[in-house]
């Protein structure tokens, strides 16, 4: 769970940054080309990496070389570059090219199910909380916080204590875990939006806090929540290994990534392929979807040029 | 006191004492063919002026004139990825401000050459008592050259001596003070403190009192000019405002599109003025001319974006009086560099 | 600036009461009765009935809220249900060990972050600071259980220089407990630590705009000296913030790391007893887990008090 909220600023109180009134840029916008090419990389790099995931989990539907969970016992432990198994077999000879496809149709699964879950609840929550006058939208950050107290991963191990170990429990465990996120970007965004000058001219006109809400501050947030989606993706996939890694997750025999660099432990002495493979393969996936989210962010947001 | 800047430049500086008496030849500033270049835009071109001890001098523009680009040359704080070429002297200081290393230039900063900037608001480190803030230039200079070594109660007299000088009350708990406990005009006044501690030969300020309200502007103005005419300091004063180098200045530069296109006295240039971007500027600043029922006067068009200044006369896109003439650089019609302008169809001189 | 302590000090309060409802709804939604699944298929009604009153778990839901709640105050977590013995005491011992881990991997994590941070900050338009970032990025996407199982397999299984797991109290033997503690510090910490340098390289860029600086270039400061003086106060602030949200995914990766290295800390016990179903055990441990994040985010509260002193007087 290693991956990290975007806009740390911006997402964390009391450091607001004092502006002054008559703000003057007395440098023309230097290095501005430089920015931009940097910016592009990530988007590149990223959307690159995040496209082979989506890639090999729309195969696995169609074809896989081999079953993935046919179990071998004449084709144990075969190398990397092997004819009939491109990258090698496990212990119970089974294809762990065909695995690492069909792994990455159950993190894509887990991924687009627990962010869709944060995203639905954590959006309105946080418009919500930002239009809220008064202790309700306060208490909702409270709640927001005490939320980020529960890691997703201990989340879903307790709710896979409670419910058994398996793909939905794993889902809907993240997904609640990552609701804060959401919500706080989302609560800040719509903060700024309410406290901008057309926002008064709406109310001023006579429009409910719900048509405001609808027409004017979602669209606005919508490119921070793709950018927040991107991050919590990753997130999501991190939780996801980890969790199968446990024993958590996806039960056997369907194959995890996760799941299967735990296999891969008790083999390190003759085998450390079997851990750098799906290694690489949740590596890759969650640096994607990072970078990926940094694109967007550079993107949808110029303000934030200097970061990069 | 009348807003039309040519009834003020007609009036004088009269509030302050004429330019202390010219006894050091040298100029403090001496500024030749300074160019700045950035990311390929060509953005300052071919400066030339000086300031001698003692003057105030205005350099007016508007943004994207390049003065404020002016002044981070003079102090060496261009970004990264900035050329400059030609010359920058200060008196006291042996090498060339252009081209210097940082750690010479570090040297010259706050003290030799000082600034204010404009907003005074974020002008502070905020997690930094204000006292502190003051101190902290004075000892960092202290032991150089001619100054001497500062103890610690040398140094809090000193500091809280500086506070009173800019018209700060009770020294000692402002000294105190964060800056977030203190206003707009107060900060600004302890900026002023620290740029004024080690008495520099020359003092920059760009575009200090614009941030400020109203009734505090004139305060720190007056601070300004009586803290560069105690130390005898030149005062090179950057704004847009025309009615604030009327009153505090005795020279004035015009700039656009990265040149000086006028120089000149105040009480001349304001009055007569040649070059038709001052003419333009004049006219639109003119409240009390105006006829309140015919449209403000304005220069037509904008200021083209940096780097994207016309060939020739930098002015000619907006100028009603541009001929084909004007497609080549217009000459410096004055003898010096402090008196003339770069026109060849000026405003109130018969062709 | 008082009044800030004392508003702090009941949220704390507030949220340990509201957290420790949200434990204990979860543990009873349990399928099953946990005394016949402490005892097993077999076990007689008698000696279930027997547990269950022993355990008080024939009270009603409220009660039962209570007298945990009323025990976990007194520090008497009470007797797990399947082996009978007192619970407190077993945590005390595994806390120890993962304390240690997580302790000295947040300490690496902040002796890489700092200098990293800066260095990708103060280069980050130059190819070397690019690559830095690059590198960070990459350190990112790496779980620490990932790291882990990398480390291992280079250090322990090829180089043979660590133990590829494993774990001795320290006054038994302190040179193996230091070796056995290498490997699982470095697989928190690496990451935490590039994890943490993104952070405080955003916090100094945005330090480096700021206009006091430029005040204190202009008063003659160095580039560095300026940032060093002037931003490293002002740089902190929301770095520290990060540390304390960081917490909470350093206890996590405790966890898994424990399972790794197979270290007896309090990770792999929380893990062993979910799978016991040992209800009121694991429900200790969460609780502990918990209060442990949110009293680490109450005192980073307080901290910026001392860092920040436009906190000081008032709200700002």
């Amino acid at each position: 769970m290693t991956a990290e909220p975007t806009q740390p600023t911006e997402a964390i109180e009391g450091t607001e940054r004092v502006r002054g009134p008559g703000e003057v840029d007395a440098v023309p916008l230097v290095g501005q080309p430089h920015v931009r090419r940097r910016a592009g990389a990530s988007l590149v790099v990223g959307g690159v990496l995040v496209a082979v995931v989506v890639l090999m989990a729309l195969v696995s539907f169609v074809w896989t070389p081999h079953d993935p969970t046919l179990v071998n016992a004449e084709a144990r432990l075969r190398d990397v570059g092997d004819p009939d198994y491109w990258l090698g077999t496990d212990k119970f000879g089974r294809d762990v090219f065909s695995q690492i496809l069909v792994g990455a149709r159950t993190t894509l699964f887990v991924g687009v199910v627990a962010v869709g879950v944060a995203g639905l609840i954590g959006v309105p929550l946080g418009i919500v909380s930002a239009m809220a006058t008064g202790w309700l939208g306060e208490t909702v950050m409270r709640a927001m916080d005490l939320l980020l107290a529960f890691p997703a991963l201990l989340l879903a191990i307790m709710f896979s204590a409670i419910y058994g170990g398996s793909t939905l429990v794993a889902m809907i465990a993240i997904g609640i875990a990552t609701i804060p996120i959401f919500a706080r970007i989302v609560r800040s965004g719509a903060l700024q939006v309410l406290s901008s000058e057309y926002i008064l001219a709406a109310r001023a006109a006579g429009r409910s806090p719900w048509a405001i809400g609808l027409r004017h501050v979602l669209p606005n947030v919508s490119s921070l929540v793709i950018v927040q989606a991107s991050v919590a993706f990753a997130i999501a996939v991190l939780a996801e290994a980890a969790l199968s890694f446990l024993g958590y997750g996806t039960p056997p025999p369907i194959p995890s990534w996760g799941r299967m660099l735990q296999e891969s432990q008790e083999l390190l002495y003759s085998a450390p392929r079997l851990a750098f493979i799906p290694g690489a393969a949740i590596a890759l996936a969650v640096l994607g979807f990072n970078l990926l989210g940094d694109g967007l962010r550079d993107r949808y947001d110029p303000r934030l040029e200097d970061r990069r | 006191m009348s807003v039309n800047p040519a009834d003020r430049a007609a009036a004088g500086s009269a509030a302050y004492g004429p330019m202390s008496a010219v006894g050091d030849e040298r100029p403090v500033l001496d500024v030749r063919g300074l160019s700045v270049s950035i990311g390929g835009h060509d953005l300052l071109h071919d400066l030339t002026f000086s300031i001698r001890r003692g003057e105030r001098v205005g350099l007016i523009g508007e943004s994207g004139s390049g003065k404020s680009l002016t002044s981070l040359a003079l102090l060496g704080l261009l970004p990264e990825g900035a050329r400059v070429t030609g010359s920058a002297r200060l008196a006291g200081v042996e090498h060339d401000v252009v081209g210097a290393r940082d750690r010479e230039l570090a040297q010259v900063r706050g003290n030799e050459v000082s600034m204010v900037f404009q907003e005074p608001m974020t002008a502070l480190n905020p997690t930094m008592r204000v006292g502190a803030q003051v101190a902290e230039t004075i000892v960092m200079h202290a032991g150089r050259g001619d100054r001497p070594e500062a103890g610690r109660g040398a140094v809090r007299e000193r500091v809280a001596t500086l506070l009173d000088q800019v018209g700060l009350p009770s020294t000692a708990e402002i000294a105190r003070a964060y800056p977030h406990q203190l206003s707009g005009g107060q900060r600004q006044r302890v900026v002023l403190a620290i740029a004024l501690a080690n008495d520099p030969g020359l003092l920059v300020c760009d575009e200090p009192t614009t941030a400020l309200d109203v009734t505090v502007q004139a305060r720190v103005l007056d601070l300004i000019v009586r803290g560069v005419e105690a130390r005898n300091s030149a005062l090179l004063f950057i704004t847009h405002d025309l009615s604030v180098v009327a009153t505090v200045c005795e020279r004035v530069l015009v700039m656009y599109g990265g040149r000086i296109v006028e120089a000149g006295p105040v009480s001349e240039v304001f009055t007569r003025p040649r070059h038709r971007y001052t003419e333009g500027l004049l006219a639109a600043s003119d409240l009390e001319g105006a006829d309140p029922l015919e449209p403000l006067e304005t220069i037509p068009g904008s200021v083209p974006p940096a780097g994207m200044f016309p060939e020739g006369c930098v002015f000619r896109t907006r100028c009603a009086h541009a001929t084909t003439e004007c497609e080549v650089l217009p000459p410096w019609s004055g003898a010096t560099p402090e008196h003339g302008y770069a026109c060849v169809h000026p405003a109130g001189v018969d062709r | 600036m008082l009044l800030h302590v004392i508003r702090r000090t009941a949220i704390l309060v507030a949220s340990l009461a509201v957290s420790s409802v949200v434990v204990f709804g979860f543990m009873v939604l349990l399928p099953g009765d946990p005394a016949r699944v402490a005892l097993g298929v077999n076990a007689s009604e008698e000696a279930v009935a027997q547990l269950r009153a022993e355990f008080g778990l024939d009270q009603p839901l409220v009660v039962q809220y209570f007298s945990w709640v009323s025990g976990l105050v007194r520090f008497d977590l009470g007797r797990s249900y399947v082996s009978q013995v007192e619970i407190a005491p077993q945590i005390l011992d595994r806390l120890q060990v993962t304390l240690w881990l997580v302790v000295c991997a947040m300490i690496l994590a902040v002796v890489i972050a700092v200098p990293l941070g800066t260095l990708m900050a103060i280069r980050h338009r130059r190819p070397s600071g690019f690559v830095l970032t690059g590198l960070s990025q990459l350190g990112v996407a790496v779980p620490a259980f990932l790291a882990g199982i990398l480390l291992i397999t280079v250090f322990a299984v090829r180089l043979g220089w660590l133990p590829a797991n494993g774990w001795t109290p320290p006054n038994e033997d302190p040179v193996q407990f230091l070796r056995q503690l290498v490997l699982p510090v470095l697989s928190l910490g690496l990451v935490q630590g590039a994890v943490l340098s993104r952070y405080v390289r955003s916090s100094i860029l945005d330090v480096q705009r700021e206009d006091y600086i430029r005040t204190a270039r202009a008063k003659g400061l160095g580039p560095f000296r300026a940032l060093w003086r002037h931003g490293s106060r002002n740089a902190a602030i929301p770095v520290v913030t990060v540390l304390a949200l960081q917490l909470a995914t350093l206890l996590i990766g405790a966890v898994v790391v424990e399972r790794v290295f197979v270290i007896p800390g309090l990770g792999s016990l929380l893990l062993d007893q979910v799978s016991n179903r040992d209800l009121i055990f694991v429900q200790d441990i969460v609780m502990l887990l918990v209060f442990a994040v949110l009293l680490v985010n109450f005192l980073v509260d307080l901290l910026y008090l001392v860092i920040d002193p436009r906190l000081r007087a008032g709200h700002s």
